[in-house]
């Protein structure tokens, strides 16, 4: 450590201003920071102590909070392919093979977004902003397993580009950028983002599949469901292998296909209870968002059957299937894109969870609705805020008035 | 009393160091100085030149938007050194004492015999004017115009600072008699924030002031918290704020008829080895007071001037600042920390959850000005409101600030807060970003705009 320290305090006058290497100064001071908190103190005027926490903290602890979710996406990818070959590979050969399919997609994720940013630290000679530390990871999570490597890296690169630093970087930035990257594959590239045969690993080439294993998703299922399906026991979905009912338990265990990291509810609640227990994201966004797509299910419930059989699935269904869970827990919280005011939290994350349901319900054409839910509720987050802070300026004129 | 309001929101922060209640006087003092920097949004005026020998209350400047705003010397002597920064900027006068202990003279009598005329000019004259600042914008208020209310604070409670019951423990007639001065001066009334539950609290026996107690964490201490709470500065209102340790100068001049600042400091610090009360003039030289008080003189420390949340960096050899009662010492931690951002952080501070400190929060703790992490752009929200417990949207009210919109600072509050006010805030903000500067540039542009 020592020795690091003396190493770069050698090396450090040539990034300096005049120094050789001017120009990669910023880029050096990211990486210096990384490794050793600066030595910068406080102003001369101002507090003189300051709190221990940073953007790289608070960055760390989201990303410690997406671990069970990634850990057990990894899994399930592997338990989703062995399923459709029919055999039972055991717990550690399902999760390898999850693990070295999944990795490349975090690599080039983060590669990919981490480059974008270092060009721009050294166009806008500013330290790196540690916003991606995150988005890296969020983004192999929202996706199918086999997206091709490719797409995932020119996504990333649209999404750091025209998502963030447009914008001016982290903080600065209207949508959440690992959203917009999904986005860019949902609309760019159709087929590989949605359908019955992308969410399993290995199944598009379709090789020693079992007869009749589809690798559907719940939420496909449901779109699709006729009124005869749903028998008075409740909604029966069926996983790949014949007459298999998937519960809702599973669907809250997580060993369903869907996105790599978005299956498991009970995992995503462990992220959950990091996050809110830290106070790094809002428990207010979070919890509202719950409600609201549980108000909208029950409410769909206690309509008139006959106008659609989907409006029966029970609420708790829509809860544990597809991206809500992740999308609540993990996007909608994103404090830059999301409301800012306390009071407009609440009325954020409950449109969330209610434009979800919606989505998923009366679209035919989109099975899932939380990614186009937040991005629409980002973009209405300043609105919300304008109307609560509008409240507060009227109380303050209000007492002026009374005054006089 | 039934004037109790609870402050729900804030941060009380428990460091090493507290001053001890025990008092020792500094009799000799080499030199002096009265810093003009210390008042922002006057323009000095030299009056008394280099050389010139002055008594206790003899003008050394005044400010040349308001003439009648002077700035006295604190002790008899002569004017050894005017200090200029850049651009010729005044930063400072240096009196050295020739211990014949002279002053002017200015009107001795009860505050209730006199007129308001009087008393303005008698605190105008002495040199005290400036003890008394105003909302909007905590600067210095025009002599010409009378404020709605006066607002003094008799508690800080910010960390490490000086204990004002203490300070006034010999001096209560003296603060009576300030505050009765003041209550000339307003047509409104004047109001007193103490603090609640304080056995044998003196200033509960104020008369002539309409007093709440205030109960709570930090900032419940500051008067800008207070005023919101009791009554909140409208556009176009002016009222003045106090410290109760300053009316204790303006009592005394009553008293006597003469200026003299005493002033009752507290040394306190984690690198201070005994940490307690010095009885001194105004504008002490820092190092008479931290003489042979300093720990372990390896470490490099940091001198404030002023509270730990929003003095003043100093060095030893500098004067204490006109306002301040508490010099706070601690180390500059001006060290790298390997990967200290990825440690568990046992004894780190931190308001928030994410280091393992939390574990044990009523431990005082020993902390250094090191900024823990680079300055970014705003990314959490909803933690300042926690540390700001006024009706106010902390983070928009600085956002507007930094877009400029004049019309929504105002909208948004800018006529109701102070820089203190928003020193927690800094504090605990993850994204490292100057707020105290950025609401005190607040103020400038909007003082410049509205001329």
């Amino acid at each position: 450590m020592k020795g690091l320290e003396k190493y770069i305090n050698k090396i450090k006058p040539n990034f300096e201003k005049g120094g050789k290497h001017e120009k990669w100064g910023s880029v050096f001071e990211s990486f210096e920071t990384f490794i050793f908190v600066s030595s910068k103190t406080a102003p001369k005027r101002g507090a003189h102590i300051r709190d221990a926490i940073d953007s790289k903290r608070l960055m760390s602890i989201v990303v410690m909070a997406l671990v069970p979710a990634m850990l057990f996406g990894m899994w399930n990818v592997g338990y989703q392919h062995f399923l459709s070959l029919g055999t039972d590979a055991g717990f550690w050969q399902e999760f390898i093979h999850g693990f070295i399919k999944v990795l490349p997609i975090i690599l080039v994720s983060y590669i990919a977004g981490l480059g974008t940013e270092f060009v721009f630290v050294y166009i806008k000679k500013k330290e790196i902003e540690e916003g991606f530390l995150v988005s890296g990871l969020l983004i192999p999570l929202i996706v199918p397993v086999d997206i091709p490597l490719w797409m995932v890296a020119v996504a990333t690169i649209l999404a750091v580009i025209l998502g963030k630093e447009v914008f001016g970087g982290t903080g600065m930035n209207i949508f959440n950028p690992a959203l917009l990257a999904r986005a860019f594959l949902f609309f760019g590239y159709a087929k590989k983002m949605s359908g019955d045969k992308i969410w399993i690993s290995g199944l598009e080439k379709g090789q020693n599949i079992i007869d009749g294993f589809s690798g559907a998703t719940p939420l496909s299922q449901f779109a699709g469901a006729t009124k005869e399906e749903i028998a008075d026991g409740g909604f029966k979905i069926i996983d790949g292998l014949h007459n298999n009912i998937v519960s809702a338990y599973d669907m809250f265990m997580g060993w369903i296909p869907g996105s790599i990291g978005e299956t498991s509810t009970l995992m995503i609640l462990i992220g959950a209870v990091i996050l809110i227990y830290t106070g790094v994201a809002s428990w207010k966004i979070m919890l509202s968002g719950f409600l609201g797509a549980s108000a909208l299910g029950l409410l769909l419930n206690v309509l008139p059957d006959g106008l659609n059989p989907y409006f029966e699935l029970p609420f708790y269904y829509h809860l544990v299937s597809g991206g809500l869970a992740f999308g609540i827990v993990f996007m909608a919280t994103d404090p830059v894109t999301s409301a800012q005011t306390e009071k407009g939290k609440w009325i954020y994350g409950f449109l969330i969870g209610v434009l979800i349901i919606i989505i998923r319900v009366f679209n035919p054409g989109y099975p899932e609705g939380t990614m186009l839910a937040i991005l629409f509720m980002n973009a209405f987050a300043p609105l919300i805020d304008h109307y609560i802070i509008r409240g507060n300026v009227k109380k303050r004129l209000k007492r002026l008035k009374v005054k006089s | 009393m039934s004037n109790v309001i609870k402050i729900k929101r804030g941060l009380d922060i428990k460091l090493v160091g507290v001053p001890e209640k025990e008092l020792k006087e500094i009799t000799s003092s080499k030199s002096y100085g009265i810093k003009p920097t210390d008042f922002p949004g006057i323009t000095p005026k030299v009056v008394s030149k280099v050389d010139t020998d002055v008594k206790a209350g003899t003008t050394l400047f005044f400010d040349k938007y308001n003439p009648d705003v002077v700035f006295t010397s604190p002790v008899s002597g002569k004017i050894t050194a005017i200090n200029r920064g850049e651009r010729r900027r005044i930063l400072e006068f240096v009196i050295e004492p020739d211990g014949k202990n002279e002053s002017e003279t200015f009107i001795k009598n009860k505050p209730e015999n006199l007129s308001r005329e009087e008393i303005k000019e008698s605190i105008l004259n002495s040199g005290c004017w400036p003890f008394i600042r105003q909302r909007p914008f905590n600067i210095i208020p025009k002599p010409e115009i009378t404020p709605r209310d006066i607002f003094i604070t008799s508690f800080n409670s910010a960390p490490l600072t000086a204990d004002l019951n203490f300070i006034v423990k010999n001096d209560f007639s003296a603060f009576q008699t300030g505050v009765n001065a003041l209550t000339k001066l307003t047509d409104g009334k004047v109001y007193l924030g103490i603090k609640a539950g304080e056995i044998s609290n003196q200033f509960t026996n104020t008369a002539n002031a309409e007093k709440y107690e205030f109960s709570g964490p930090h900032p419940a201490g500051n008067v800008g918290i207070q005023i919101n709470k009791i009554k909140p500065v409208n556009k176009g209102e002016v009222v003045w704020t106090l410290n109760a340790a300053d009316v204790i100068i303006i009592g005394k001049l009553f008293e006597t008829g003469v200026y003299n600042p005493m002033r009752i400091i507290a040394l306190a610090g984690s690198e201070i080895e005994h940490p307690k009360y010095y009885k001194t003039l105004l504008g002490t030289k820092l190092s008479d007071i931290t003489n042979g008080q300093i720990k372990n003189k390896d470490i490099k420390k940091r001198f404030i001037s002023g509270d730990i949340l929003s003095g003043e960096k100093i060095s030893e050899n500098d004067y204490i600042g006109f306002y301040d009662t508490t010099i706070s010492v601690i180390p500059e931690g001006d060290k790298p920390e390997f990967f200290g951002w990825a440690k568990p952080g046992l004894k780190k501070f931190s308001f928030s959850i994410t280091f393992y400190s939390w574990l044990s929060p009523n431990q005082e703790r020993n902390l250094d000005s090191n900024l823990h992490g680079g300055e970014r752009p705003f990314i959490v929200t909803g933690e300042l409101d926690k540390v700001f417990p006024m009706d106010i949207f902390p983070l928009q009210l600085i956002k507007s600030v930094l877009i400029k919109d004049l019309d929504l600072m105002e909208e948004l509050g800018i006529y109701e807060v102070a820089e203190e006010d928003f020193a927690l805030c800094e504090v605990i903000n993850t994204s490292k970003i100057e707020i105290q500067k950025i609401i005190r540039d607040g103020f400038d542009f909007a003082i410049k705009e509205l001329g």
